[in-house]
């Protein structure tokens, strides 16, 4: 009951409000005015939106591909029981441990073109910038996610393994043919995690280009705290944000119904 | 870092730094929670911050004064002032105190936004004049001061007739100018200036002879810290001027958006194409920010031969490369352009922060006594020690007693004789404007629009 209070008052009420004042014009000061319609053709109409929203769809699924891969193979190694594997892993883990902030502004200062260790024109450019934010994030989340896909490559039943190397199967072969399926579960949970937190991803943004160079790193997050926080719109940051949780619960429901983990259905199917 | 940040950001509220706390990280939710704060718990607010009530609907006499400033380095001048007035006759005349409230850097803006839609909202409030208070005037939340200016002797003639005005808007004043002046010059390294034998420019055909000459060298002519867009509006905001006069901006200024088409701003971002296309700026400062200190320090080193920036350069300069801001730091106006209208005396940049009064203010006697301590010596004096030039009348024979008497002359006389002084385009403009255009002027400069898709994407803009 508890939970559900606080879930009351501090997720829906929010948005309940938000979707509400996503109807009117409110600069901050005295009291919002109805506009009806207003803020949501605005959002139908405006350039920046349709380029925000294809930044931040291809944000999520170059992100998600470049954190899967590389959190999906180093889970299954870290799955193996050798002690230094538990010690690395650990080590591993700690870019996670670290606050959004402050591994933005290390990775400002390590890209300044100047005095950085690259001393390149990366943030100023389209494709650096963009790229240098799936990288800040991937260091970020990648050890996260490995930790998933360890915890599920360790449920795999050995006699699994046992089984096909007597059938004479390689390494390569009991990855895709045991690994890989028995850890669909896994890589839906790890994917979901991924989709939402890339459709709310905003310090690091904020920290490393401000949406820039122009708006070409400009995602809907920033978008939505700029309208906010800078123009002072708050009308229109509010459809922002109305439309971004109806984009992510879009996507999670296709994400379930497109892997069938709605069905729940049992992992040792077969066994 | 910290006199950086600090000081450049007292000019700049669009400024952020890496340093900034973000805070709405959560998207979605953050926000509508930033929501719950602002319009349903603002109980919460209210008790939280009760020490520093303002009582600001029990009316007149008597009662504490909540004052915000921005929290940076020079706020010691205004502590010092609230102490002084505290003790002061004046003080206990009016039965007020006050009490100051320092709002860390780049968080003033947006702090002061949600504290004045609030109960909490202060009674005196630090800000830069012109657009960044429109919104306050619009829903009647300033004191209109052109009838106590013009009734009180020392408010009326103790200020720069220029920088006075600049604080208010229609020409109505509702500020009264406390801090330095920051006006924006062009600042060269004179040992390179020296090495390759070259004077600082008086015109534009000057520029482009020295950019040649440097560039043969190996040398950036400008350092430009591109990441913070408030750097490169500074390059259109002299450009428009030289080239169309003040008056173009002042159109604009007044909400008339089709003044963007003017010619003068047409072929003032061309100039900026053709500069950043010889190779004017080098090619990497659309990643240089200004606020970490990389463009100063690219400029101190020698990598790059001038740098178009605000008056705090100096400072800046001074503290992180004190030998460079002692023996090489040189200054000048911007040039003219050929063909172009404007003087070489008008200036653009901040004229200075003011101070404005909430009308919610219980005791108003009170804050206008505390205002007319602005226009002191003794508070014009505690400026200059700390390096800022003052905005009072007086402060020509107070700047033999700052630590540069050499640059304060020269900028209090830049200020002093200037025809005009155009506000900050981004302060001017007001903060729903300024957003989108800052967006349009880093596209030109990153390449990502044209010239003439500047102008029409400004002409939008309303």
């Amino acid at each position: 009951m508890p939970g559900v209070l606080f879930f009351g008052f501090f997720a829906v009420v929010p948005m309940g409000l938000a979707f509400y004042l996503s109807f009117t014009s409110w600069d901050g000061l005295g009291d919002p005015k109805p506009v009806g319609l207003a803020n949501w053709q605005k959002l139908i109409e405006d350039d920046r939106m349709v380029q925000s929203l294809w930044l931040t769809v291809l944000l999520t699924a170059v992100s998600w591909a470049f954190q899967t891969v590389i959190a999906l193979l180093l889970g299954v190694w870290a799955a193996g029981r050798q002690r230094n594997r538990a010690v690395l892993s650990a080590i591993f883990f700690v870019p996670f441990l670290l606050s959004s902030t402050a591994i933005a502004l290390l990775f400002y200062a390590l890209l300044d073109p100047n005095f950085g260790i690259i001393q390149q024109n990366i943030l100023g450019s389209s494709s650096g910038a963009f790229l240098a934010i799936v990288f800040v994030g991937g260091w970020q989340f990648i050890p996260f996610h490995t930790l998933i896909y360890q915890g599920g490559a360790r449920q795999i039943p050995e006699v699994l393994y046992q089984a096909a190397a007597i059938d004479g199967a390689g390494r390569y072969r009991q990855f895709f043919s045991i690994t890989l399926p028995q850890l669909r579960h896994t890589i839906t949970t790890s994917t979901v995690l991924m989709v939402v937190g890339s459709l709310t991803y905003f310090e690091t943004v904020l920290i490393l280009t401000k949406g820039g160079p122009g708006t070409d790193t400009a995602i809907l997050p920033y978008l939505m705290y700029e309208a906010g926080f800078k123009s002072y719109d708050f009308g229109y940051a509010s459809a922002i944000a109305s439309f971004l949780v109806l984009v992510a619960t879009v996507l999670s429901l296709i994400l379930v119904r497109l892997t069938g983990f709605g069905g729940m259905r049992s992992t040792r199917e077969g066994m | 870092m910290e006199s950086i940040n600090g000081r450049s950001n007292s000019g700049r509220p669009t400024g952020e730094g890496p340093g900034r706390n973000t805070g709405g990280g959560l998207g979605s939710r953050a926000f509508s929670r930033r929501w719950v704060l602002g319009a349903g718990a603002t109980t919460l607010l209210t008790t939280g911050l009760t020490a520093c009530g303002s009582d600001s609907d029990s009316g007149g006499g008597g009662g504490t004064l909540t004052a915000f400033v921005y929290g940076d380095d020079a706020v010691k001048v205004q502590q010092a002032a609230v102490d002084r007035f505290n003790k002061s006759a004046a003080a206990k005349k009016a039965k007020g105190k006050v009490k100051l409230e320092r709002i860390p850097g780049a968080e003033y803006p947006a702090k002061l936004r949600t504290a004045m839609g609030s109960p909490s909202a202060p009674d005196i409030f630090f800000n830069w004049g012109g657009g960044s208070i429109k919104d306050y005037q619009e829903a009647k939340q300033v004191v209109d001061l052109t009838d106590t200016i013009e009734n009180d002797p020392t408010l009326k003639s103790g200020f720069l007739p220029a920088v006075l005005a600049a604080g208010g808007l229609g020409g109505r004043n509702y500020g009264i100018p406390m801090r330095g002046m920051q006006p924006v010059i062009l600042f060269y390294n004179k040992a390179l200036f020296a090495e390759h034998k070259l004077q600082p420019p008086t015109t534009w055909a000057q520029l482009q002879d020295i950019n040649g000459k440097l560039k043969k060298a190996g040398i950036t002519p400008f350092a430009l810290g591109g990441a913070d867009t408030w750097t490169e509006l500074m390059w259109l905001e002299y450009l428009v001027d030289r080239i169309g006069g003040p008056e173009v901006f002042a159109k604009i200024q007044e909400g008339d958006a089709s003044g963007w088409g003017d010619p003068a701003v047409l072929k003032a971002a061309e100039t900026v194409k053709e500069l950043i296309d010889d190779g004017a700026f080098g090619s990497k400062y659309s990643s240089v920010a200004y606020t970490n200190g990389g463009a100063p320090a690219v400029f101190a080193k020698g990598k790059a031969a001038m740098h178009l920036m605000g008056s705090w350069e100096y400072s800046t300069q001074l503290g992180k490369f004190p030998s460079f801001a002692k023996n090489n730091l040189g200054w000048c106006a911007f040039p003219t352009v050929e063909g172009g209208k404007g003087d070489i005396r008008n200036v653009v940049g901040n004229p200075t922060n003011y101070w404005s009064i909430n009308t919610r203010a219980g005791n108003k006697d009170a804050a206008i006594a505390f205002l007319r301590d602005c226009a002191s010596e003794t508070y014009a004096k505690a400026l200059i020690a700390n390096g800022d030039i003052p905005t009072t009348a007086n402060a020509a024979k107070l700047l033999e007693a700052s630590p540069n008497p050499e640059f304060a002359k020269f900028q209090y006389e830049m200020v002093e004789k200037a025809p005009a002084f155009t506000l900050s385009w981004d302060q001017a403009v007001g903060s729903k404007t300024a957003t989108p255009m800052l967006t349009e002027i880093n596209k030109l400069f990153v390449g990502k629009s044209s010239p003439s898709e500047f102008v029409s994407a400004l002409k939008e803009l309303k």
